[in-house]
C-alpha cells in the first residue's frame, strides 16, 4: 500500500509541485491550504509523512507543528518543513517546536523524495 | 447499341460533380425569387424553414423585415427581394425562410422558393457586369451559367452588412 | 522531472498574489492595514518566488528575494514601514508583474530600473541590524581514504519530539556500508524511575567502506542540533573492532509535554471561506438554462391561464410556486456570475502611478465601494472604458501643480473613483478635482465641426453632452496618453452595449465627474408587458413609477411639442410610443390610452404612451446586438410565452431622443441641437 503524503501550502503552484513529485515516486498525495484546514483532513486521513510550508494563513507551519505534537496521534509523524534561505528564525521555531527535517524552497524534486524516504520509516 | 457499363466512383452527393483535384467543389442552394435564381453557400446555411411571423424592429431599413425566435435566439429576417431594390415581399405561408450563419451572425433570408442544391468549381464562376443583372452588384460574388439559366451567387457578408446600413437609416431619425 | 504543465497554474496563482499584494500596499498607505496585511503582503511575494524558482525564473527570484528580505524585517516588527518604502515595494510588485508576463509571454523584459529597485530594496532593509543570515556552513569534504567511520552518537529528548527515529539513522546509514553498532545503556536508570520521554541510550556505529564524510553528515542533517554526535575517521589500517550487533535499538515514544494549546493558532482569526474554482463555461449554462426555464415558466402560464379555471384547480397555483422557486433559483445562480468590480479596480492605481509620473502631474486616486458585486461580463467589458475615462482625467482634467498652485487648489490632484448599487443598477462614478470642462471651447469646437448650428444655443448639461460626439476632441495637440479616436463617443458605446448609460456633470474650475450606470444582471429582469399596435413591448419594472388612464382634462398640447400630462400639480412631458417607434395602428389618444410614467437619470419623469397592459412577468434578455445591431431606445428583446418575440424598451435611450422632441419638464424648449 503507498505511503500517504500531506502537503500544507497556501500557494497551490506549489502544492501541486510537491504533490506531482512525490506522486512519480509512487506516494499518495493529498493536499490542504493551511495548518487549520491539514487537522481537519487529518481527521479523517491519516498521514505518514506530513510537508509543510511555513509562511501560510490563518494558522502557519509552526503553529501547525506544535498542534500536531500535542495530539497523540500525531505526535511521532515525521514532519517535513518547507522553507526559504531568509527563513531562519521561522526555521529554528519549526524545529523546536518538533519539525522532523527541513527542505529550502525551491525544491529540487529528487532532494524531497530522498528526505521523503529517509525520514519515513 | 450495347451500353457498356463502366465502373464509376459514386456520386458523393446529389448533383456531385468529379472535378480535378486541385480546383475544391463548392455546393450551393439556389433560391427563387420570382423568375431568378440566386446560389447561396451551403457551407452557410444552418436550416430552412417556413415562414413565420416577424416581430418589426423600428427604424431599421424596410429589407429588415423584423426578427423572430430561433430556438432561443433572436435572428433578424431579410427580405431579400427588397434587399436587391426589386419590392417589397408579402409573405405568406407559403414563403421560406434560408437560416444562414456567417461569423459569428446568425440571420434568415426570406425568399419564395428553394429548389435545388448545385455544385460548382470555381472555374465556372463569371465576375458579375455591370449591367443587366437585376440585383445590386456589391452584393453579388458572381454568376454561373447553367443550361436552364444564371444563377447569381449572393455575397453574404455583404448582405448581412447590418452596422453600416443600420447606422445611416437611424441616422434618418425623426428626431424634431 | 519538468513542471512544465503547472506553469500556467503558477502564472495564474502568481497574478492572483500580485493583485492582492496591491491591496496590502494600500491598506498600509492609507493606514488601514491591520497586523495580519504585512503577514499576507510578505506571502504574496514568498510564494511567488517560491514558485519562480522552480521554473528558473532568475530574475524574478532575485528580486522577490530582496523584497521578501525587507518584508521580513516588517513583518517582525524590525523595520517600521513608511511612505518610501511602500512606494520601492509598489515598484518592487510592478517589476514583478512585468516580469510574470514576460515569462509567460517568452519575452525577455529589458533591463530597465531592475539593478537600482533591488539595490534601493537591499539598502532598505540593511538600514535595520540586519539579521545575516550566514549560510549554513558546510563542512569541508576531506578527500581522505578513509575505510570506515566510527559513530559515536548519544540523542537528547528533544530529537524523539522531532520524531526522528535512530532506528532509521541506522537504516541511512546501512545505505551506505555496513553497520554495526554497540549501545551504551550505562546511562539506564532502573524501570521504576524510567521517565518514557526522557533518552538515556547512546550508541557507537561502525559505518564499513571509503564513505564520503558529508554523506555520513548527511544522514545526521536534521538530527545533529539534537544530539551528541562524534564523526571519527577509520584509517585504513585500523582494524574494524568487533561489534555484536545484538542491541535492539527502540528509541522512546515520543511524548511532547503539553505545548502550546491549540488555541495558540497564529495571527490572523479571520474565517475561512470555502470557496469552489468553476469553469466559466459551465456557470453561463446554468445561467442560460435558468433563463429558458423562465421563458418555459411563462409559456405553461400563458397555457394555464387558457384552461377553464376549474379543469386542472391546483395548477395556477403550483405554477405560482414555481415562479418563486425560479425566482430563488435565478438569483442564485446570478450571484454564481457576480463578481466584486475590486478585480478591474485593482489595476487602476497602477495605472494612475504611472500616468502621472509621465504627466508629471501630482494625482492622487481614491478607490471606494470595491466590494460592490457586478455581473461578471459587465466587469471584463468594464476595464477598457474605465481606463480611458482615468486617462482623460489624468490628461484633461487635473491640472499640474504649479497651475493648481496658483489657482489655490492644493498641488496633489485628486480623483476618485467609486462603485456603488443601487437597486437593480451599479453606479460607477470618476470624478476629478481638475479643471472642468472649458465648455466655451467645447461650443467652439462643435460649430467648428458643424455639430451644431452657429447660433444654437445649449444649456450646461446639453454642451457637456456634445463631448460624447464622434471624433470630438478639444486637445489642441493629441496627446500621446488619451490617444486619438478613442473618444468618449467610444467609451458611450461600449457602455451602452452593456445595457448601461454614461454622464457627465461638471463646473469650470472646480472638476469633472462621469456617472457610469449599469444593470447588475444582463440576463433577467422584471418586465411589464405592454400592447402598442399588433406589437408586444417590454417596460422595465425598475423604471416605473406609476401607471394610469389619464383624464382627457389633463392632457396639454403644445403646439408643435407634444403633449403633457398634468399629475399632481406638476408636468409630465408624453412619449407616444407608436411614434417613437413607428408601429402602425395604434391607439392615438393618450385619452384612449394607458400612461406609464417613468423615471430616467437625466430627464426626470416621462410618460409613456401605450395602449394597453398585459401583465407583469421575468423575462430573459436576449441581445439583439449579435445577430443585429443597437437600435436607439431598444434594450434588447426577449421570447415570450406564445413563443414571440418581444422588444425591450431601454428607458434612458427613449428619454434621450425624447429630450431633442418632447418638451423638457423644467424650461421653455431648448433649440433641436442634434443630440444622441
Amino acid at each position: 500500500m503507498a505511503k500517504s503524503v500531506l502537503t500544507v501550502d497556501d500557494s497551490r503552484t506549489m502544492r501541486e509541485m510537491v504533490a506531482f513529485t512525490l506522486r512519480q515516486a509512487g506516494y499518495d498525495v493529498f493536499e490542504a491550504e493551511h495548518g487549520q484546514a491539514a487537522i481537519a483532513v487529518l481527521k479523517t486521513k491519516p498521514a505518514d509523512v506530513i510537508i509543510t510550508d511555513l509562511n501560510m494563513p490563518v494558522m502557519d507551519g509552526v503553529a501547525l507543528i506544535r498542534a500536531l505534537r500535542a495530539d497523540p496521534k500525531h505526535r511521532s509523524v515525521p514532519i517535513v518543513m518547507l522553507t526559504t534561505e531568509s527563513d531562519a528564525n521561522k526555521k529554528a521555531e519549526g524545529k523546536s517546536a518538533g519539525a522532523t527535517g527541513w527542505l529550502v524552497k525551491p525544491f529540487d524534486p529528487e532532494r524531497l523524495i530522498d528526505v521523503v524516504k529517509r525520514i519515513s520509516p | 447499341m450495347e451500353v457498356l457499363e463502366t465502373t464509376q466512383p459514386a456520386p458523393a452527393a446529389v448533383g456531385a460533380v468529379t472535378a480535378p483535384a486541385t480546383s475544391p467543389v463548392r455546393q450551393f442552394i439556389t433560391c427563387t425569387l420570382a423568375d431568378a435564381e440566386y446560389g447561396i453557400d451551403i457551407m452557410a446555411v444552418r436550416e430552412i424553414k417556413g415562414w413565420a411571423e416577424t416581430t418589426a424592429l423600428p427604424h431599421a431599413p424596410s429589407w429588415i423585415r423584423g426578427v423572430i425566435n430561433l430556438r432561443g435566439i433572436i435572428v433578424p429576417i431579410v427580405d431579400l427581394r427588397d434587399r436587391f431594390g426589386q419590392g417589397t415581399t408579402t409573405p405568406t405561408p407559403m414563403h421560406v425562410v434560408v437560416i444562414i450563419q456567417t461569423g459569428a451572425r446568425t440571420a434568415g433570408l426570406m425568399v419564395d422558393a428553394v429548389s435545388d442544391i448545385i455544385a460548382i468549381s470555381p472555374g465556372d464562376i463569371r465576375p458579375v457586369p455591370e449591367m443587366g443583372v437585376e440585383a445590386p452588384e456589391n452584393l453579388l460574388a458572381g454568376l454561373v451559367p447553367l443550361d436552364r439559366g444564371m444563377v447569381a451567387l449572393v455575397s453574404l457578408d455583404q448582405l448581412l452588412n447590418f452596422p453600416a446600413d443600420v447606422a445611416i437609416a437611424a441616422s434618418q431619425l425623426p428626431n424634431a | 522531472m519538468n513542471f512544465d504543465h503547472l506553469r500556467a497554474t503558477y502564472f495564474e496563482e502568481s497574478a492572483e498574489l500580485l493583485e492582492s499584494a496591491y491591496e496590502q500596499l494600500a491598506a498600509l498607505a492609507e493606514g488601514r492595514a491591520d497586523a495580519e496585511t504585512v503577514h499576507a503582503l510578505f506571502r504574496a511575494i514568498h510564494s511567488v518566488k517560491g514558485g519562480g524558482g522552480a521554473f528558473g525564473f532568475d530574475r524574478l527570484v532575485a528580486l522577490a528575494h530582496v523584497m521578501e528580505t525587507l518584508l521580513d524585517l516588517l513583518r517582525d516588527g524590525a523595520l517600521e514601514f513608511n511612505a518610501g518604502l511602500i512606494t520601492l515595494l509598489l515598484r518592487g510588485t510592478d517589476l514583478l508583474a512585468d516580469m510574470l508576463s514576460a515569462e509567460r509571454a517568452g519575452e525577455v523584459l529589458p533591463e530597465g530600473e531592475e539593478a537600482e529597485l533591488a539595490a534601493a530594496l537591499a539598502q532598505a532593509a540593511a538600514v535595520s541590524a540586519g539579521t545575516a543570515h550566514a549560510p549554513v556552513a558546510v563542512g569541508q569534504v576531506a578527500a581522505e581514504t578513509v575505510s570506515g567511520w566510527l559513530i559515536r552518537f548519544r540523542p537528547h529528548p528533544a530529537m524523539f519530539r522531532n520524531a526522528n527515529e535512530p532506528l532509521l539513522l541506522v537504516r541511512e546509514l546501512r545505505r551506505l556500508g555496513a553497520v554495526s553498532a554497540v549501545a551504551d545503556l550505562s546511562g539506564l536508570p532502573a524501570l521504576s524511575q524510567l521517565e518514557p520521554e526522557d533518552a538515556y541510550v547512546a550508541w557507537s556505529f561502525t559505518l564499513e567502506g571509503p564513505v564520503p564524510r558529508a554523506k555520513v553528515e548527511e544522514v545526521f542533517e536534521f538530527v545533529i542540533d539534537d544530539c551528541d554526535l562524534a564523526i571519527e575517521p577509520i584509517a585504513a589500517d585500523d582494524a574494524a573492532s568487533d561489534v555484536d550487533a545484538d542491541v535492539s535499538i527502540e528509541g522512546p515514544q515520543v511524548a511532547v509535554a503539553a505545548a502550546v494549546p491549540p488555541g495558540a493558532m497564529s495571527r490572523s482569526e479571520a474565517p475561512v471561506v470555502q470557496s469552489v474554482r468553476v469553469d466559466v463555461g459551465k456557470v453561463d449554462r446554468l445561467v442560460n438554462l435558468v433563463g429558458e426555464l423562465v421563458i418555459n415558466q411563462a409559456m405553461l402560464v400563458q397555457l394555464g391561464s387558457q384552461l377553464p379555471p376549474d379543469l386542472c384547480p391546483g395548477l395556477i397555483g403550483g405554477l405560482e410556486t414555481l415562479s418563486q422557486h425560479l425566482r430563488e433559483l435565478q438569483e442564485g445562480v446570478m450571484a454564481i456570475r457576480t463578481q466584486p468590480v475590486r478585480s478591474v479596480f485593482a489595476r487602476m492605481p497602477r495605472l494612475v502611478r504611472e500616468l502621472s509620473a509621465q504627466l508629471g502631474k501630482e494625482v492622487r486616486l481614491v478607490i471606494t465601494g470595491e466590494a460592490t458585486e457586478i455581473d461578471k461580463t459587465v466587469v471584463e467589458q468594464l476595464a477598457d472604458p474605465l481606463i480611458h475615462l482615468l486617462r482623460n482625467a489624468l490628461d484633461h482634467g487635473i491640472e499640474p501643480p504649479d497651475v493648481r498652485e496658483a489657482a489655490g487648489k492644493p498641488r496633489q490632484g485628486t480623483v476618485h473613483l467609486s462603485a456603488e448599487q443601487r437597486s437593480s443598477r451599479i453606479v460607477i462614478e470618476i470624478s476629478d478635482d481638475g479643471r472642468g470642462i472649458d465648455r466655451s471651447r467645447v461650443l467652439t469646437r462643435a460649430r467648428e465641426r458643424g455639430l451644431i448650428a452657429p447660433d444654437a444655443v445649449l444649456s450646461d448639461a446639453e454642451t457637456d453632452e456634445l463631448i460624447f460626439l464622434p471624433s470630438f476632441s478639444t486637445a489642441a495637440t493629441v496627446s500621446a496618453v488619451s490617444g486619438r479616436g478613442v473618444g468618449m463617443d467610444v467609451v458611450r458605446r461600449n457602455i451602452n452595449a452593456l445595457g448601461g448609460r454614461i454622464a457627465v456633470e461638471s463646473r469650470f474650475g472646480s472638476g469633472s465627474r462621469f456617472l457610469l450606470s449599469l444593470p447588475l444582471t444582463l440576463a433577467v429582469m422584471d418586465g411589464l408587458v405592454v400592447t402598442v399596435g399588433a406589437e408586444a413591448l417590454i417596460l422595465p419594472i425598475s423604471a416605473i413609477v406609476e401607471s394610469l388612464r389619464p383624464p382627457a382634462a389633463d392632457i396639454h398640447a403644445l403646439p408643435g411639442r407634444g403633449a403633457v400630462l398634468s399629475i399632481r400639480g406638476g408636468y409630465v412631458p408624453l412619449l407616444p410610443l407608436h411614434e417613437r417607434l413607428g408601429i402602425p395602428g395604434a391607439v392615438n389618444d393618450p385619452a384612449r390610452a394607458i400612461v406609464v410614467i417613468v423615471e430616467t437619470d437625466h430627464v426626470g419623469r416621462l410618460g409613456l404612451v401605450v395602449d394597453d397592459l398585459v401583465g407583469q412577468q421575468q423575462v430573459v434578455v436576449k441581445s439583439l446586438e449579435t445577430n443585429y445591431g443597437p437600435i436607439d431606445g431598444i434594450g434588447g428583446a426577449t421570447i415570450l410565452g406564445n413563443g414571440r418575440v418581444a422588444l425591450i424598451m431601454d428607458i434612458p435611450g427613449l428619454a434621450a431622443g425624447a429630450s431633442a422632441t418632447s418638451p423638457a419638464p423644467q424650461a421653455a424648449p431648448q433649440s433641436a441641437a442634434a443630440l444622441h
